[in-house]
């Protein structure tokens, strides 16, 4: 299953699928998403959602200096948090700033691409495959 | 109320020294929930009375609720402030991404006073204020230049509300307005103007954090029954739909909207202006708030051709509600979408209260139709129903303020008039301009008490269109209602939801809510502190000098056909005294 963005014509900006992908952890809030929606320069331009490619070769598990990042079968990584050190390569690498960053832990937050985002999508502008 | 909640931080910024300071207020918290209730006591704790409202102590606060950035459709800031329009309560709801920011930030509340000695926006991130020189910023013309220059020059793209005023706040109109995220307002009672005095182009906030829950399978429980009632009722469907345009039609159907500076209910030609008609062929994109899935923003296109050269146009989008199609459409007898986006557009621009604007140009048209003002005052601008172009040159000269005439409109018509004469067309109550709703006795009642006149205050044309319509109801059942339904409100205001919700949160679900966020409030607990907060706001208005009974109450509304015909002046007497007693005050 892999998470696409279907119709980013149909964004309204709501920020809806931000606070599911956080709510993971169980408590409200953003800390912990790993999608994000962007005005194109303006919101009456419309909106950009930035989420993870699930590249095939990931650029952010290349540069990973303690193989924290771990490439998945289907693309993307996942995280092993024990080994991360926090030096923020991966964020760097990322050219889509898909890497996102937990300030409070000082840890990349990663997308492991399990759709709950696209459930809470009213207009579904995302899907999950 | 959670002990580590972010919510009990109050951010105090002081202009003048250029400094700020945090101070943790969870007794305001825990009393007064956050959002209105905890506003108040900010205003009444930071604002001695009798305070000038530009005066650079007087405080502007922004405070958001527990729920805020937990639960959908919370999504409100509640701003409070002296009012430059009424002289006493000002306070102001807006919606974007502006609440969420705040919460992110790490803050319920923000309290701003002093005065800067040069435009200044501020940068608010986590737990630092910068002060930003705006001086290029001010007197610019271009509503998108102050707004890309914070978008560009501030981080985090996405998370951020970027808040500003237009022309209108920097020359102090007293019914300017505050934008946030290009299509929401913090409108009507004049923030702009307070902001202007202070030297306060903008905020910019934002920030990421997580918000802490008691019980998180109630959380999730309960985030899902207000998603799926959110996404599913038909009730917010129809504000996703068509949104609150839907009523134009509607309301002019049974003669309940003011047309022409209220010398008419209805209007001719109304099918080409309806939320159906603008839907069909100008609506090209909603728009959100922050953490709601309703998307009852509607923007619609605007094409111009230019005259110097065919096939060349310029577009805009334009945002546009029932309240704009009203005070800048009806209230103006303008019928034709064009020009109504035109001239939403204007307003859009100087970032002034729309409702206000369009009362205003609507009595001086009836004041210059019936002679009693001419060119001089107006400065050559003949002013006449459906004319655009001549209400866009006057709301030029209303922020330029060329002269005494445009001066006093720069304060509102309460005060125009009482300069200029017409105070039996000078659609106002308690100094407010009047919204689109001339419902029947109710609506009119429920401008006059209301803490901010505003029809959001007790929703008087509800009552009138649900029951007044069908029967008779006596001055002290009204006023019993109304003040029932505003106590419920300052709950809901508290929590800073948006009103539109009230259908999905009725009080044992905001006790419910409330319960995982660390408040342990009943029903009845939660009423009485509506109530209290109610007579809280009050005590501020009394203490600013307003009287319930020294209001003036246009003729007009006597006059116009309305769907109950209902509206007496005895009537709405008596509940003004009923009132009085009710509310324990003599004035």
């Amino acid at each position: 299953m892999k998470l696409s963005v279907a119709d980013l014509k149909r964004c309204v900006g709501c920020q809806l699928c931000m606070f599911a992908c956080s709510r993971r952890s169980g408590e409200g809030g953003l800390i912990n998403s790993c999608i994000e929606v962007r005005s194109q320069g303006g919101i009456s331009k419309g909106f950009t959602i930035v989420v993870c490619a699930a590249c095939g070769d990931p650029p952010c598990a290349k540069v990973c200096p303690t193989g924290a990042l771990i490439v998945r079968d289907k693309g993307g990584v996942r995280l092993d948090s024990a080994k991360c050190i926090g030096c923020g390569n991966c964020k760097n690498a990322c050219i889509i700033d898909a890497v996102f960053w937990n300030e409070d832990e000082n840890k990349p937050e990663i997308c492991i691409h399990c759709g709950v985002c696209a459930k809470y999508c009213p207009l579904d502008v995302l899907a999950y495959h | 109320m959670q002990e580590h909640d972010s919510l009990n931080n109050v951010l105090y910024i002081d202009l003048s020294k250029k400094s700020f300071r945090i101070e943790n207020r969870r007794d305001l918290f825990e009393k007064y929930i956050g959002g209105t209730g905890v506003a108040t006591q900010l205003l009444h704790e930071n604002c001695k009375e009798g305070t000038d409202p530009y005066d650079p102590s007087s405080p502007v606060i922004l405070a958001v609720g527990p729920l805020t950035g937990v639960l959908p459709l919370a999504s409100k800031t509640v701003a409070m402030y002296k009012s430059p329009l009424t002289g006493d309560l000002g306070e102001s709801h807006a919606g974007g991404r502006s609440a969420v920011a705040i919460r992110m930030a790490g803050y319920g509340a923000v309290v701003i006073t002093g005065k800067c000695d040069f435009p200044v926006y501020l940068s608010i991130q986590h737990n630092k204020v910068f002060f930003r020189d705006a001086t290029t910023l001010w007197g610019m013309r271009s509503r998108f230049t102050a707004a890309r220059v914070m978008r560009e020059r501030e981080k985090f793209p996405g998370l951020r509300a970027i808040m500003r005023i237009g022309q209108a706040g920097e020359r102090m109109v007293a019914y300017a307005s505050v934008t946030t995220e290009t299509y929401r307002h913090f409108g009507r009672l004049g923030l702009g103007a307070v902001f202007g005095s202070k030297m306060l182009k903008g905020i910019v906030i934002s920030g990421k954090r997580s918000i802490p829950v008691t019980d998180r399978k109630a959380f999730r429980n309960l985030y899902d029954e207000v998603y799926k009632a959110a996404v599913d009722s038909p009730v917010m469907k129809k504000y996703h739909d068509l949104g609150t345009a839907e009523n134009i039609g509607k309301l002019n159907a049974i003669n309940g909207l003011p047309t022409m500076n209220l010398k008419q209910s209805s209007i001719e030609g109304i099918d080409n202006i309806t939320g159906e008609t603008i839907a069909q062929h100008f609506l090209v994109r909603r728009f959100f708030c922050a953490h709601c899935p309703v998307s009852c923003i509607h923007v619609a296109t605007l094409r111009e051709p230019y005259e110097d050269d065919p096939y060349f146009y310029k577009t805009t989008f334009v945002g546009y509600d029932y309240e704009l199609i009203y005070s800048l459409g009806t209230m103006l007898g303008i019928t034709d979408v064009n020009k109504l986006l035109v001239l939403i557009d204007k307003v859009e621009e100087l970032s002034i209260d729309a409702m206000s604007t369009g009362v205003v140009m609507a009595w001086a048209t009836e004041m210059q139709e019936k002679g009693m003002i001419g060119e001089k005052e107006t400065d050559g601008i003949v002013l006449k129903w459906g004319d655009h172009l001549a209400y866009s040159e006057f709301l030029k000269k209303i922020i330029r303020q060329p002269n005494e005439f445009y001066e006093a409109v720069a304060r509102g018509v309460d005060h125009a008039s009482s300069v200029f004469g017409g105070r039996e067309f000078s659609m106002a109550f308690g100094k407010n301009e009047m919204p689109g709703y001339h419902t029947g006795p109710a609506a009119y009642i429920g401008y006059l008490i209301g803490a901010r006149h505003s029809h959001l205050d007790n929703a008087g044309y509800s009552l009138d269109i649900n029951e007044l319509i069908n029967a008779p109801l006596d001055a002290k059942t009204i006023i019993d209602k109304l003040i029932e339904e505003e106590s419920l409100r300052q709950v809901l205001s508290s929590i800073a939801i948006c009103f539109f919700a009230r259908g999905i949160y009725k009080i044992d679900l905001v006790s419910r809510a409330l319960a995982f966020m660390g408040y342990p409030y009943q029903k009845e607990e939660l009423m009485e502190i509506g109530r209290k907060i109610h007579a809280e706001k009050f005590r501020f208005k009394v203490r600013e000098g307003f009287s319930y009974r020294n209001q003036n109450i246009p003729e007009r509304i006597y006059e116009t056909k309305d769907p109950t015909g209902l509206i007496r002046k005895e009537l709405i007497h008596e509940a003004l005294e009923y009132f009085g007693k009710r509310m324990g005050v003599e004035v």
